[in-house]
C-alpha cells in the first residue's frame, strides 16, 4: 500500500480513534480492573466482534441480520468441541460407561464418538473450522437469498428463523451437542489451563489483538471502493445494479465477512468463559447483538465496540445492584437511546463532542498567545 | 480500585494481627482462607433467576433461603455471627449464572452459595465452584450422574424419586404397562432411562417413550397414542409451561385422571406448577417426590406457618422450595460441626450431618453429598394441594451413579 493509499484508508482522525480505543482496551482496562472484571470485559469484547460485523452488514450494506448468533454460536461450538475432546480423555472420564467420550454423550447412551467430532481432535482443523464453517454457512444462506433478490424485512425474518432452527437442532440432538446445557467444563488448550488468572490475562490480550485486526479489516472495507458501493447499494440498490454491478455478490461478501467476525468472537467467548451453550445461538441473543450495534451507532466501527461495552457494563451493574428490577432499567436505556439518539453513541459524539473537540486546538492557541488575542480583540 | 484493595488488605492484616495479639483469636481460626467473615457477620450468596422464564420456579427457593437465614439469625446466627447475604440474578441465562457465581466467590468471598435450579445452570457454575473452591447448596430434584466435592445436593437425585414411585404403582395399582414421556433435555431423558430399566427389572413393560422440546404446547398426537395403547400408567416428566398445555389437553381429550381407569404418575409437578395448571385439570394425578405442603408433622406445620407469615397466606410451597430451605440449615450444622467457615473443613464435616427439624422430617447427608430422604406419593386435589397417601418406610439412599441403571 502506498503512502497515499494508506492516508486515504486511515485519515488522521481515524488514527486517533484507533489509538484512543487501543489505550482504553489495552492499557486503561487492564490497569484499573482486577482479573474478574477484566475477564468480564473480555467477554463483552467478544460480542463487539458481532457488533462490528453488523456495522458493515447493516450500517453500510443495509442488510439487517437478526441471526448473527448463529455464526457466533457455530464459531463457539467449533472451539468448544476441540476443548471438550481434550477435557474428555479416558483418564478423567473413567467413571462413565464409555470412557473417553464427552460426558453428555455418555448420559445419552452414545457409546462411540460421532464421525463429525473426530476431526476436532486436531487443533489446526478446529481453528480453521471456527472460521470456515460459519463462513460457508453464511455463503450458502447469502447465495440462496441475495441471488433471488430477497432483502430487507424478509431477509431479517429468514435469519431469525435460522437462529431458531439451529437452537432447536442443538437442543434436540443433545447426545451430539450437549443440548440445553451446552458444552461445559472446558479446561485446557493443548495442556494449557485456560481457567487460571494468567491464562485469562493472555486470552484478554489475544482477544484485543484479534478485535483490532478485525477493526482494521473493517476500516479497509469501509474506505475502499467496496465500502462506497455498499453505501450506494443501501441507498439506491437499483441504480447500482443498472450501473452494471452485480449487487448480490457484494452483499454475499459482506454478509460472509460479518459471519466470520462473529465466529471469531464466538471462539474467543468459549475460550474466555469456558463453555458454549445454545443460549447464544437463538433469537434473543441475536437481537441483543443488534442492540449493541444500534446503541453504539450503526455507522461507526468504533461505536460498535463502545456500544457493546456500555450495554454490557450497564447490564452487569444494574443486575448486581437491583436483581429484581434491572431488566426495566435496561429497557429504559434502550428506549432512551433510540428515541433521543437514533445514531447511537457515535451520533452523540458527532453532534455534541466533536465540534467542541475541534475547537480545542484553537482554544489552546488562544491561551498560548494571550497577547495576540487581546490585540486582535482590540481591533 | 487497586488502591482501595491494598487499603482493605492492610486493614485486614492489622485486624488479624490485632486479634492474634489480643485475647480473642477466634477470628483467624474460623476463617483461614480469607472468606467474607468478620467478628459478628458472615456473608453468603443467593444465586437464582429472579427474571426470565425460570423466575416463576426459582422465586420460591429464594424466599425459602431468605426465610431460613432470617430464622438462623434470630437464633443467634452461625458461630455467633449473623448471616448477611448478597443476592445475584442468574436471569434464566446459564452464562450469567457462571459470571455471577464467579463474582460471588472471587469478589465477594462468600462462605457459601445457595442457588441454581436447572441442571444447565448448575453445569455452568460447576467449574467455577471447583476452580475457586466454593460451596454450593443445590435444591432441585435432578438426574444424578454427578457428585462434586463443591456441591451439596439438597433435592433428590433421580433414583430416589423414581424407584419408590414405580414400585408403588406396580403394587397398589397393579400396573403392567407404562407410557413414558417428558420434555426433551437431560433430566427427563435420564429419569426415563432409569424408570425403563426399573420397569423392565420388575418384569413389566414400557409401551411408548416420547420427548417434546421445552415449551412445547401441542400434545394431541401423544395423547392419541396413549388412548390407542391404553397404558396402565402414564409416566410424565413434562416441565415448565408445557405442563399447562399437557394437562388441559389430556382432560379435553377425555382422559379424566379422577377416573380409576387412568393412572398418571409424575415426578415434575409440584404445588408450584399446579398454580399454573389449575387444580381442576390435574386432579387425580399422582406425584412421587419427597415433600408436599400438606405433610402432617410438627416441623412442617411451623415451617408452613412461618412461610405464610413472611410471604402471605396464598403462597404455596413445593418440593424444591422445601429443599432450598434446608440449604442454610445444613450449612449451619456443618460449619458448627467443623468449628470453622473454611470450605475444606465444612466439606469434611458435611457427610453425616443430620437435621431433625427439616419440614420433610429427618434428613441426613450421605458421603456422596446427597441427602437420605423418604419418598412420598401425593394425590393431586382440586384445590391445588396433594394428599400424601404413601411414604417409604425408611430413608431412600441417594445413588447418583446407579449400577445397573446406566
Amino acid at each position: 500500500m502506498s503512502l497515499q493509499n494508506f492516508k486515504s484508508v486511515f485519515p488522521k482522525t481515524d488514527i486517533y480513534y484507533f489509538a484512543i480505543l487501543a489505550v482504553v482496551i489495552v492499557v486503561i482496562m487492564p490497569l484499573s480492573m482486577d482479573i474478574f472484571r477484566l475477564n468480564l470485559v473480555g467477554k463483552y469484547l467478544t460480542y463487539a466482534f458481532v457488533a462490528l460485523g453488523l456495522v458493515l452488514c447493516w450500517g453500510y450494506g443495509g442488510i439487517l441480520s437478526l441471526g448473527q448468533g448463529v455464526f457466533f454460536g457455530l464459531g463457539g461450538y467449533c472451539m468448544a468441541m476441540f476443548l471438550k475432546l481434550e477435557a474428555s480423555d479416558p483418564e478423567s472420564t473413567k467413571i462413565q460407561s464409555t470412557p473417553g467420550i464427552p460426558d453428555f454423550m455418555d448420559w445419552n447412551q452414545i457409546t462411540e464418538l460421532p464421525w463429525f467430532w473426530e476431526p476436532f481432535y486436531n487443533l489446526p482443523f478446529a481453528l480453521i473450522a471456527v472460521l470456515v464453517v460459519p463462513t460457508i454457512f453464511a455463503y450458502i444462506v447469502g447465495v440462496a437469498m441475495f441471488k433471488r433478490r430477497v432483502g430487507g424485512v424478509y431477509f431479517a425474518i429468514i435469519t431469525q428463523a435460522l437462529a431458531s432452527i439451529l437452537t432447536i437442532l442443538i437442543i434436540g440432538q443433545q447426545g451430539y451437542t450437549g443440548g440445553v446445557n451446552g458444552i461445559t467444563d472446558l479446561r485446557t488448550l493443548l495442556g494449557w489451563d485456560i481457567r487460571t488468572d494468567s491464562a485469562k490475562y493472555i486470552l484478554y490480550f489475544v482477544n484485543a489483538g484479534l478485535l483490532f485486526t478485525c477493526l482494521v479489516i473493517a476500516q479497509v472495507v469501509r474506505k475502499s471502493k467496496l465500502g462506497r458501493l455498499l453505501v450506494a447499494m443501501r441507498d439506491q440498490e437499483d441504480r447500482v445494479r443498472f450501473s452494471g454491478y452485480d449487487v448480490s455478490n457484494f452483499k454475499i461478501f459482506i454478509f460472509c465477512l460479518g459471519a466470520a467476525f462473529a465466529a471469531i468472537g464466538g471462539a474467543m467467548f468459549t475460550l474466555q468463559v469456558g463453555f458454549m451453550s445454545p443460549s447464544f445461538v437463538g433469537i434473543v441473543p441475536s437481537i441483543e447483538m443488534v442492540i449493541f450495534c444500534a446503541v453504539g451507532g450503526r455507522l461507526s466501527i468504533f461505536g460498535a465496540v463502545y456500544g457493546t461495552l456500555l450495554v454490557n457494563w450497564a447490564k452487569t451493574t444494574f443486575s448486581e445492584s437491583f436483581p429484581e428490577l434491572w431488566l426495566f432499567a435496561m429497557g429504559a436505556l434502550f428506549i432512551a437511546v433510540v428515541m433521543a439518539f437514533p445514531n447511537g453513541l457515535a451520533g452523540i459524539y458527532k453532534t455534541h463532542a466533536q465540534p467542541f473537540i475541534k475547537k480545542i486546538p484553537k482554544l489552546i492557541k488562544e491561551l498560548a498567545e494571550p497577547r495576540a488575542h487581546v490585540k486582535s480583540g482590540a481591533q | 480500585m487497586i488502591f482501595q484493595k491494598s487499603i482493605s488488605r492492610v486493614f485486614k492484616l492489622t485486624a488479624i494481627a490485632g486479634l492474634a495479639l489480643g485475647m480473642n483469636s477466634t477470628f483467624a481460626e474460623v476463617n483461614t482462607t480469607g472468606l467474607a467473615v468478620t467478628d459478628d457477620t458472615v456473608t453468603v450468596g443467593i444465586l437464582h433467576s429472579v427474571t426470565g422464564t425460570m423466575a416463576i420456579s426459582e422465586t420460591g427457593s429464594v424466599q425459602a433461603e431468605k426465610l431460613a437465614i432470617k430464622q438462623i439469625n434470630e437464633m443467634g446466627g452461625v458461630l455467633g455471627r449473623q448471616i448477611e447475604y448478597i443476592q445475584e440474578d442468574g436471569a434464566s441465562d446459564w452464562p450469567t449464572f457462571a459470571e455471577k457465581s464467579k463474582k460471588l466467590l472471587v469478589n465477594d468471598k462468600v462462605a457459601a452459595v445457595f442457588g441454581c435450579w436447572t441442571s444447565a445452570s448448575r453445569k455452568a457454575v460447576l467449574p467455577v465452584f471447583e476452580q475457586y473452591n466454593g460451596m454450593l447448596y443445590y435444591p432441585t430434584f435432578y438426574e444424578g450422574l454427578e457428585q462434586s466435592p463443591n456441591v451439596i445436593y439438597t433435592g433428590q437425585e433421580a433414583t430416589q424419586q423414581i424407584l419408590a414411585g414405580i414400585d408403588w404403582v406396580a403394587k397398589e395399582k397393579d400396573a403392567k404397562t407404562f407410557y413414558l414421556l417428558g420434555s426433551d433435555y437431560i433430566w427427563p431423558r435420564t429419569s426415563n432411562k432409569i424408570a425403563r430399566k426399573h420397569i423392565e427389572k420388575l418384569g413389566l413393560k414400557v409401551v411408548g417413550e416420547e420427548y417434546y422440546p421445552l415449551g412445547h404446547t401441542q400434545f394431541n398426537s401423544v395423547i392419541n397414542k396413549i388412548k390407542l395403547k391404553k397404558p396402565d400408567v402414564i409416566y410424565a416428566i413434562v416441565v415448565g409451561g408445557s405442563n399447562v398445555a399437557f394437562y388441559k389437553q389430556l382432560k379435553a381429550a377425555g382422559i379424566d385422571l379422577t377416573d380409576d381407569k387412568y393412572t398418571l404418575l409424575t415426578i415434575s409437578v409440584t404445588e408450584d406448577e399446579i398454580l399454573g395448571i389449575g387444580g381442576e385439570n390435574i386432579e387425580g394425578a399422582y406425584a412421587a417426590m419427597k415433600y408436599f405442603q400438606s405433610l402432617d408433622n410438627p416441623n412442617n406445620k411451623s415451617f408452613v406457618e412461618a412461610f405464610k407469615e413472611e410471604y402471605g397466606e396464598d403462597i404455596v410451597i413445593g418440593d424444591v422450595t422445601q429443599a432450598a430451605y434446608l440449604g442454610p440449615w445444613l450449612w449451619k450444622a456443618a460449619v458448627e460441626k467443623a468449628g470453622s467457615f473454611d470450605i475444606d473443613k465444612v466439606r469434611a464435616a458435611s457427610p453425616g450431618i443430620e437435621l431433625t427439624t427439616a419440614p420433610e422430617g429427618y434428613v441426613k447427608v450421605h458421603e456422596n453429598h446427597h441427602l437420605w430422604s423418604k419418598t412420598r406419593i401425593g394425590l393431586a386435589k382440586r384445590d391445588g394441594q396433594y394428599d400424601v397417601i404413601y411414604e417409604t418406610e425408611g430413608l431412600m439412599e441417594p445413588d447418583p451413579f446407579p449400577k445397573g441403571y446406566q
